[in-house]
């Protein structure tokens, strides 16, 4: 809690006039679109999704300002994953998948038509819900995996390996065993070095998809302490099912919600307001626990 | 209610025996299905049984030599004059089962990889169903094929082989005639071979995890890299099992082979030489005039061929399932 | 909420852009096809095969400079996308060389009375227009008749053994049906070469046996799959009003999964229809139409096509396509009918 505040307090990230909490809520990305297209970081404007013909998702418009901690929360089945996913067009890997809207990465239109998706994608890293590192690689192999599929030129690969690892809170815990298989680790631990390797690409944006909801509570306080420190540095995009945790961790918050209907926001907003003095009932029902 | 066992007392509680007495038809029914069972069984044991002592004699009388040696020649009928030794077979076949594994297996990874990562659902479907129908083809089809169609074309290809590589000694040949040479006949089991290994290794990289090709993906790798990094390395034991499964098919093939291979009883490693072997191509082209001891000697070399076929069956199917078992 | 707006989407995917798609995928064949024409005029590489291989290397060789026009790792995904592509394609020539070609040699060979006459007052170098394979038709029919008699109800047991009894020896027996797989055929046929032939005749019932040790695994193996199917509710509901296994076992679990059953049955059939080797030592030729099962050889389509190889002449050989022709439509009739009463189940 005590370090989520003093992020959120932080005058220098989040002055009053850039980040209006006190706007109706659902328009405060809207309103801010001009100035966020051409400011660097993450934003969507307008995104639907649809499976076939279930329509899954509704003009979703939120944006993700530069080294920032967005968590998405909000009930099962509510299109947060798929959300997630489109951030970096994983979306596409599903046969019947289609959508509408734009995602903007840097003022460039990611879905363009001649846009190169691994280029995107080496810009946007993820990590996903379960551990999945590489089991026929090393554990330096796998860090360094996005490096070779690239094929990136990298001088030192010694010193971005212990960069990568440090980063991701693993480097002590494994610098001795570097040649192990990268399956030879606990959970926790193979979850740190998938980030690890998402890490060694130098991303822009980090999207993390439940990351610790296969995790023991040790493994995911590491965790969290690892998105703390990324955060100065990187913007993450966090889907977490755990409310303490989207509090502990996130600078904003987005509510999601389907009921029914395609999944829309309901309530997206700096952590603190959602938190504490949410504008919509049902945000406030949802974050103390009364459903979801 | 209070729970009246601790764990001092449990230890001491005799658990119960489940038993049930099953009626008189039951009984009987389940002797009559375990016995049909187990006719598999009983027919294997026959047949190891069997070829080993009507080639009792021949295993006696020759030992070692019968698979180390490669005279056949039945002389007057009397085990004292007579030589049989399947070495030149033995190597033949073996020799040909490679050539066939080794032109087949680039075509198994091309095609299981597009069937599964390339190909469309729908083209998928048709196309599997057809791979199912061709590996239905009877073997005096792809023998016949072999010998009319294919010959003539192979042995333009090995004449130029010969003529590039000869220097290398297994493509060196003695007289230039290319026809009915172990490459011919390696060409047709390669084809022949191709449905069953193609479908076990198409089978094993299907269950590739989707969460690790996905990650590649999401490294910005491409296609290609997601394949070697995940798929290639978690499908390679399903691709040896697939390919020995082949072996194991290529070795046993008799008719194709007879029709496109000229037997000769000399262990030869040039393999563009109208010369080769095969163990069950000998056994199909002497037993009609074979001798009762020669007929021996063939029982002996079946049973050769049996145990290396179960061998290389038994090592195909292990190593399969341990690739099956390790997804689960 | 900003929702206003929802009504006027529609779904699209960008990822799709079939017409670049279409252009990317087709300019390096496009170029190689120009070279490998260029190639086939010019150089040793004549003919429709030196055409493909001149295509085939000049497409290898466009792939991976039109991917270097963005960079190393596109250059070499084309590369591998274009040695995949190509080598699935080069796997199907032959099979289509080989249906070309039975149907054009075969043909040639069948007429009104090819499937009425034999070759009894017919000799394999006549002309085409006389003789038949009436006899390998009906000796093939019997042979395989007799074989399914035997091996289709073992086939079954052996299956049941496994999901009905489910007794101690389930793995042995499913490592003796693996293995009785891999027998190769010749080693059959030389069994019952040694039990049966050497001792009475080659016959019919010999030749059967022969197929039906072939055809046992085939069966128990797709059998096996097919009682898998069947839900463990069916069996527990059997049970609950009181059935005996046995009455479980026939009255329920193999009717409810009869057309399975036949499938697997049709499938083993189909797979030993066209052996060959196990034939030659077993039940050998004959060149009259016979319906008798013991005593005498007994032709069979396979053994026919084989014989008209043997001897070789041209028209002999015609007679060779043409029988291998009606084999193979037998054959893949039988898969297809099988594939039919398969899927009928499956829905």
């Amino acid at each position: 809690m005590e370090t989520s505040q003093n992020k959120t307090s932080n005058p220098s990230l989040f002055t009053p006039g850039k980040m209006p909490a006190e706007m109706p809520i659902g328009t405060r990305s809207t309103s801010l679109d001009e100035r966020m297209v051409n400011m660097s970081g993450l934003q969507t404007k307008g995104i639907h999704a649809w499976f076939g013909s279930h329509h899954v998702l509704e003009d979703i418009s939120l944006d993700f300002p530069s080294n920032t901690v967005t968590g998405l929360i909000g009930p099962s089945g509510c299109g947060k994953s798929t959300f997630l996913r489109m951030l970096n067009r994983m979306h596409e890997f599903i046969p019947s998948a289609s959508m509408a809207g734009e995602v903007f990465l840097d003022g460039e239109e990611i879905y363009a038509a001649d846009v190169d998706v691994a280029a995107i994608r080496l810009q946007v890293g993820m990590v996903f819900q379960k551990p999945n590192p590489f089991p026929s690689m090393t554990i330096a192999e796998n860090v360094l995996a996005g490096i070779k599929l690239a094929n990136i030129k990298v001088k030192d690969k010694d010193s971005l390996l212990e960069e990568c690892l440090t980063r991701a809170g693993l480097w002590k815990e494994v610098k001795d065993r570097l040649k192990l298989s990268g399956a030879s680790l606990s959970g926790g631990q193979q979850q740190r070095l998938c980030i690890a390797r998402a890490l060694a690409v130098k991303p822009k944006v980090l999207l993390m998809d439940e990351p610790c909801s296969a995790l023991d509570p040790g493994s995911t306080l590491k965790i969290e302490d690892t998105i703390h420190e990324l955060s100065d540095t990187i913007t993450v995009v966090i889907v977490t099912h755990n409310m303490q945790q989207a509090a502990r961790v996130s600078d904003y918050c987005a509510f999601f919600l389907s009921d029914g209907h395609p999944g829309r926001i309901v309530e997206a907003d700096r952590t603190d307001v959602v938190f504490t003095s949410p504008k919509d009932q049902r945000t406030a029902d949802y974050v103390q626990g009364r459903f979801g | 209610m209070a729970i009246a066992i601790d764990s001092g007392t449990a230890s001491s509680i005799e658990r119960r025996k489940i038993s049930e007495k099953r009626s008189l038809g039951d009984r009987v029914f389940r002797r009559g299905v375990t016995a049909g069972a187990l006719t598999s069984f009983v027919v294997m044991c026959f047949i190891a049984a069997l070829l080993f002592f009507r080639g009792f004699e021949i295993f006696r009388a020759f030992g070692l030599d019968f698979v180390t040696t490669s005279t056949w020649d039945a002389a007057d009928g009397t085990i004292e004059n007579a030589k049989f030794g399947v070495a030149a077979m033995l190597v033949g076949s073996i020799v040909t089962a490679v050539i066939a594994m080794v032109v087949a297996f680039p075509f198994v990874v091309a095609s299981a990889l597009f069937l599964e990562f390339y190909a469309s659902k729908k083209l998928k479907f048709i196309l599997v169903s057809i791979l199912d129908l061709m590996a239905a083809i009877p073997s005096i089809i792809y023998g016949l094929w072999g010998y009319l169609v294919l010959m003539p074309l192979a042995a333009g290809w090995a004449a130029t082989i010969n003529k590039y590589l000869g220097w290398i000694p297994i493509f060196g040949v003695e007289v230039e005639n290319f026809d009915a040479s172990p490459f011919v006949s390696g060409l047709v089991l390669a084809l022949m071979i191709l449905p069953i290994a193609m479908s076990v290794t198409r089978e094993v990289y299907s269950r590739a995890p989707l969460d690790q090709i996905q990650a590649a993906y999401a490294l910005g790798g491409s296609r290609w890299g997601a394949i070697r990094a995940v798929v290639l390395p978690f499908g390679r034991s399903g691709l040896v099992g697939g390919m020995l499964l082949g072996l194991g098919r290529a070795l046993g093939e008799t008719i194709a082979v007879l029709l496109t291979l000229n037997l000769v009883f000399e262990v030869k490693f040039q393999i563009l030489a109208s010369a080769g072997g095969s163990v069950a191509s000998l056994i199909a082209s002497r037993i009609g005039e074979a001798t009762p001891l020669e007929l021996k000697a063939l029982m002996a070399a079946g049973l050769v061929l049996f145990v290396l076929t179960l061998l290389v069956n038994f090592g195909a199917s292990s190593i399969v399932a341990r690739a099956e078992r390790r997804v689960q | 909420m900003s929702v206003a707006l929802g009504a006027a989407v529609s779904p699209g995917r960008p990822w799709l852009n079939r017409r670049r798609s279409f252009r990317e995928a087709s300019a390096p064949v496009a170029v190689a096809l120009v070279l490998a024409a260029v190639a086939n005029l010019v150089t040793g590489l004549a003919g429709l095969l030196g055409f493909y291989l001149a295509f085939v290397i000049f497409f290898a060789a466009t792939s991976l400079v039109f991917g270097l026009r963005h960079d190393k790792v596109k250059a070499i995904d084309k590369f591998a996308t274009a040695f995949v592509v190509v080598g699935f394609a080069t796997a199907f020539i032959p099979w289509v060389s080989i249906l070309v070609t039975l149907a054009q040699k075969g043909w040639p060979a069948i007429y009104g009375g090819y499937f009425t006459n034999d070759m009894s007052v017919t000799g394999a170098d006549d002309d085409l227009g006389m003789g038949g394979l009436s006899h390998a038709i009906m000796g093939t029919f019997l042979i395989l008749l007799v074989a399914s008699v035997i091996a289709i109800p073992l086939g079954i047991l052996t299956a049941a053994y496994i999901t009905e009894i489910r007794g101690r020896l389930s793995g042995f027996v499913r490592v003796m049906v693996q293995s009785m797989s891999g027998v190769p055929s010749v080693v059959a046929g030389l069994f019952i070469y040694a039990t049966v032939v050497s001792r009475y005749q080659f016959s019919g019932v010999a030749g059967a046996l022969a197929l039906a040790i072939l055809m046992l695994p085939t069966i128990a193996r797709t059998a096996e799959e097919v009682l898998k199917l069947v839900p463990e509710e069916i069996r527990s509901a059997s049970y609950a009003l009181g059935a005996s296994q046995m009455a479980t076992t026939f009255r329920i679990i193999l009717p409810s999964a009869r057309s399975g059953l036949i499938t697997a049955s049709m499938l083993g059939i189909a797979r030993v229809a066209g052996e060959t080797a196990p034939l030659l030592l077993t039940s050998f030729y004959s060149a009259i139409f016979s319906r008798k099962l013991t005593g005498e050889p007994l032709a069979s389509l396979p053994m026919y096509v084989f014989q008209n190889f043997t001897v070789g002449t041209e028209h002999a050989l015609t007679r060779a396509w043409g029988g291998a022709f009606v084999l193979l439509s037998l054959i893949l009739s039988l898969f297809i009918l099988a594939r039919f009463v398969g899927g009928r189940t499956n829905k």
